[in-house]
């Protein structure tokens, strides 16, 4: 074989096995949600509360939630409808249910498929994973309330809940 | 060189008197002249009152702005989902009303929240001179 084609051969294999790990470790399959972002989404969804990532909810949950924006949890958080539906599209294409990374799937799975849930702490996933938490932990004044993950998941607006970096606050 | 510098620091200060406050005001004027005839000006005292007023909401709870912002408004708030809202008073907070879309958005979600209703130009621009005017 030429020295070039060796080489040629050489940067294929290299390219095409990282391409490989990349798509195992971020979106095929891998544990964590992937990192996502809208340039959007970052500045309208995190003025009142922390980000959440899209991965935590179906589809329909999403579609309901931007649909009810004029009552969000009891507040008004209108949107014009540029930026409203902008916002959607993107939560909707990084939702639970067409994100094949574990704890998406998990989510996902935990929902009845005629539910279409709103909190993100009332999914069986979601308490199933926080039984040990008392209620009275999540009203610790360093933490809030359930909604508040990023208090204790300091990755969690990158969609990162690994247990490993799991640091309750007093 | 001396005409050049003295023509330098009056752009400059023109440029700070046209401050985008100052800009929002004058919106809000044209917009509270149409709504009442007899509009007289805003006021900072009546933008102080507007801010603490409690009001009593259909949920059962008082609400005011001061329930969020806080009674001070130089202070740092806190959302009801444990955000910080950054000070309100322009001398805490230079950014704030001098982005016109992020004022409106603004006031047309947290009057809806507060007040249950939209707020007119005379209250936003009574709520604008009192932010502007704390020392």
């Amino acid at each position: 074989m030429k020295s070039w084609m060796q080489f040629l051969v050489l940067i294929t294999s290299i390219t095409s096995t990282s391409a490989l790990l990349a798509s195992g470790g971020a979106e095929g399959g891998g544990s964590q949600m992937s990192p996502v972002t809208n340039a959007k989404w970052k500045a309208e969804c995190s003025s009142c509360h922390m980000l959440y990532h899209p991965g935590l909810l179906p589809e329909r949950s999403w579609g309901k939630m931007m649909g009810g924006l004029d009552k969000h949890f009891g507040e008004n958080a209108s949107l014009d409808p540029a930026t409203r539906d902008e916002i959607t599209r993107f939560l909707v294409t990084n939702s639970a249910d067409k994100s094949d990374n574990r704890r998406s799937s998990r989510i996902n799975q935990s929902i009845p498929a005629n539910a279409a849930p709103l909190r993100i702490s009332e999914t069986r996933y979601f308490t199933s994973k926080h039984d040990e938490i008392s209620p009275v932990t999540f009203k610790r004044k360093s933490i809030g309330s359930a909604a508040n993950c990023i208090a204790c998941h300091q990755g969690a607006e990158k969609g990162n809940f690994s247990e490993s970096q799991v640091k309750i606050p007093r | 060189m001396r005409n050049k510098t003295m023509l330098l620091a009056l752009l400059f200060s023109v440029n700070a008197l046209a401050a985008t406050p100052q800009e929002l005001l004058k919106q809000y004027e044209g917009q509270a002249k149409q709504e009442s005839p007899a509009f007289s000006g805003f006021s900072a005292e009546r933008g102080a009152s507007f801010f603490r007023t409690a009001r009593n909401h259909s949920n059962g709870q008082k609400v005011s702005c001061a329930t969020c912002h806080t009674a001070d408004p130089r202070n740092q708030g806190k959302t009801r989902a444990n955000k910080v809202i950054e000070p309100m008073a322009t001398i805490a907070n230079p950014q704030r009303f001098t982005d016109a879309a992020k004022v409106e958005k603004w006031f047309g979600r947290n009057c809806k929240d507060v007040l249950e209703r939209a707020c007119n130009a005379q209250e936003k621009g009574d709520y604008i001179q009192y932010l502007i005017s704390i020392k």
